[in-house]
């Protein structure tokens, strides 16, 4: 199965997970500093800045282009409990 | 008896008044009862209908409406805010004033569909900068959002220098005077308001008064209790000084601030505690407090966690959980922001040693970074558990100060550990 390295840089910690993993999955577990409020792409609580890989990242849904829109944040933002993981990334929470 | 409604020529209240409410939301005290405020705003070119109350109160909520307005004329709903009180009578509003728009804050989209769940419900979304005209009126948006759901907003008003706030000023104080130079003295609800609704939300609160500070005021027409219309300005800035730190307002020196935390029943958790400070004294620009969960009531130590970057909490294991001191610690996490803060668990244990797992579970659970494993000791801490412990809290002080030891683990660690 192919793998993936997350890294999350706000707690210095890389995790190599299978590709297609939810970032939520992970951040959770290993105690990342992103936050979650619905889970389901609508409240905005887990914006998470992408340091890299931002490429390797699964594409947005219409859900979350519009809840990135509301909250007016640059390009490089998702939101963790929609994206998956496809290749390595460096992640960290917004504003974080 | 009438109710007190012209907030000026144009703009009237016309919510609901519940005085006998004395539990709000399951979490909050009202003595006072509460009041649910909407307002009508006429302009030349229509009247708009600024959010509307619990179902319970459509009596009253419809009667007022239509002594101001014919149903016919409302051009805009707004709701600032889509907690049941304020949405509770829009379906019937709608049903009434089919032709008005209804305006919503970007983030009340989904939640507005969660609400009302009606086909074909169409909304405007808005964000800061959007306005609608109402003719010689306008209405203007600013997004205050976490105050205290995701959705909220406020609407200014700039013709008659009024902003509709929202939860934002408001407080559970039900006086049918309805003006803040009126009513009773409402200090108490209003500090009560802000501590329990607003208080974890602190950054969010000044992100907004940063959009309300620069507006032209002469009144705040907020979605509970007193329109405030006498020194508006005197509220705006109690908001900023309940939500800036006062640590950092008093004492700033750069320290980033640890807080260990025990209890211990044999003193070997408190062993521990001691060298996990020891350990983290040698890393500077700490500023370290130690606490016996024993020796003090939880509010004050709440107080303590709101404003501290990092808290470590030890605890024994006492028939395989942490005790009770520890988990009501907690357990009162929940009014303050601990979001994102640093935090890690140590203990010892006699047989099992489950309390720390638990207690980095929780923190995990309440998205704190926990960014050390820690650490459990059977029974009497040696000399290499009590220098691990050292370790430990120096690692954490170095994770606090920037100094971060990196990591590198399998996905399958973490399944297997959860």
């Amino acid at each position: 199965m192919a793998k993936a390295r997350l890294t999350f840089a706000d707690i210095g910690v890389s995790v190599t997970v299978p590709a297609g993993t939810r970032i939520i999955e992970v951040s959770e577990k290993v105690g990342s500093g992103i936050a979650y409020g619905c889970r389901e792409s609508d409240c905005g609580t887990c914006l998470t800045t992408v340091e890299s890989g931002m490429e390797h990242l699964s594409e947005k849904s219409p859900y979350e282009i519009a809840t990135l829109a509301g909250h007016n944040v640059p390009a490089n933002v998702r939101l963790a409990c929609q994206t998956l993981v496809l290749g390595d990334a460096v992640i960290r929470p917004y504003g974080g | 008896m009438s109710v007190a409604a012209a907030v000026t020529e144009r703009i009237h209240w016309i919510g609901a008044l519940d005085p006998g409410m004395r539990t709000f939301d399951v979490i909050l005290k009202t003595p006072s009862g509460t009041t649910y405020n909407s307002y009508c705003v006429r302009g030349s070119e229509g009247v708009a209908i600024i959010d509307t109350v619990k179902l319970e109160c459509a009596d009253q909520f419809f009667a007022r409406l239509q002594q101001f307005a014919d149903y016919g004329e409302i051009r805009a709903i707004v709701l600032n805010h889509l907690e049941p009180d304020h949405s509770g009578c829009l379906p019937e509003l709608l049903r009434r004033a089919p032709q008005a728009k209804l305006y919503v804050s970007e983030s009340a989209q989904l939640m507005l569909k969660a609400l009302v769940k009606q086909d074909g419900l169409a909304f405007v979304p808005v964000t800061t900068g959007d306005s609608v005209s109402l003719g010689d009126r306008t209405l203007r948006f600013l997004h205050t959002p976490y105050l205290h759901w995701p959705d909220t907003q406020c609407t200014y008003v700039p013709e008659e220098r009024v902003l509709f706030s929202g939860d934002v000023f408001g407080c559970h104080f039900c006086d049918r005077r309805m003006f803040n130079d009126a009513v009773g003295d409402f200090r108490f609800a209003f500090e009560y308001y802000f501590h329990h609704i607003m208080r974890p939300f602190k950054r969010h609160v000044l992100d907004a008064l940063a959009l309300i500070e620069p507006l032209d005021l002469a009144a705040i027409a907020p979605s509970h209790g007193p329109i405030l219309r006498d020194r508006p300005r005197d509220y705006v800035a109690r908001y900023r000084e309940l939500a800036t730190p006062r640590l950092k307002r008093e004492t700033d020196n750069g320290d980033r601030t640890l807080i260990v935390f025990y209890i211990s029943s044999y003193g070997n958790t408190r062993r521990m505690a001691e060298a996990i400070c020891d350990g983290a004294a040698e890393v500077p620009g700490l500023r370290l407090s130690l606490y016996d969960l024993e020796g003090s009531p939880v509010e004050p130590l709440v107080d303590l966690v709101e404003e501290a970057d990092a808290i470590l909490i030890g605890s024994p294991t006492i028939n395989g959980d942490a005790v009770k001191p520890v988990w009501d610690l907690l357990s009162s996490f929940a009014g303050i922001h601990v979001k994102g803060k640093v935090a890690g668990a140590f203990g010892s244990f006699g047989w099992s040693g489950e309390a720390v797992r638990m207690i980095e579970d929780r923190l995990r659970g309440l998205k704190m970074r926990v960014p050390v494993a820690g650490v459990k000791v059977k029974l009497i801490p040696a000399r290499e558990e009590i220098l691990a412990c050292r370790d430990f809290g120096r690692q954490v002080g170095e994770f606090l100060i920037g100094r971060q030891v990196t990591r590198e683990i399998d996905f399958s660690e973490l399944v297997s550990a959860a």
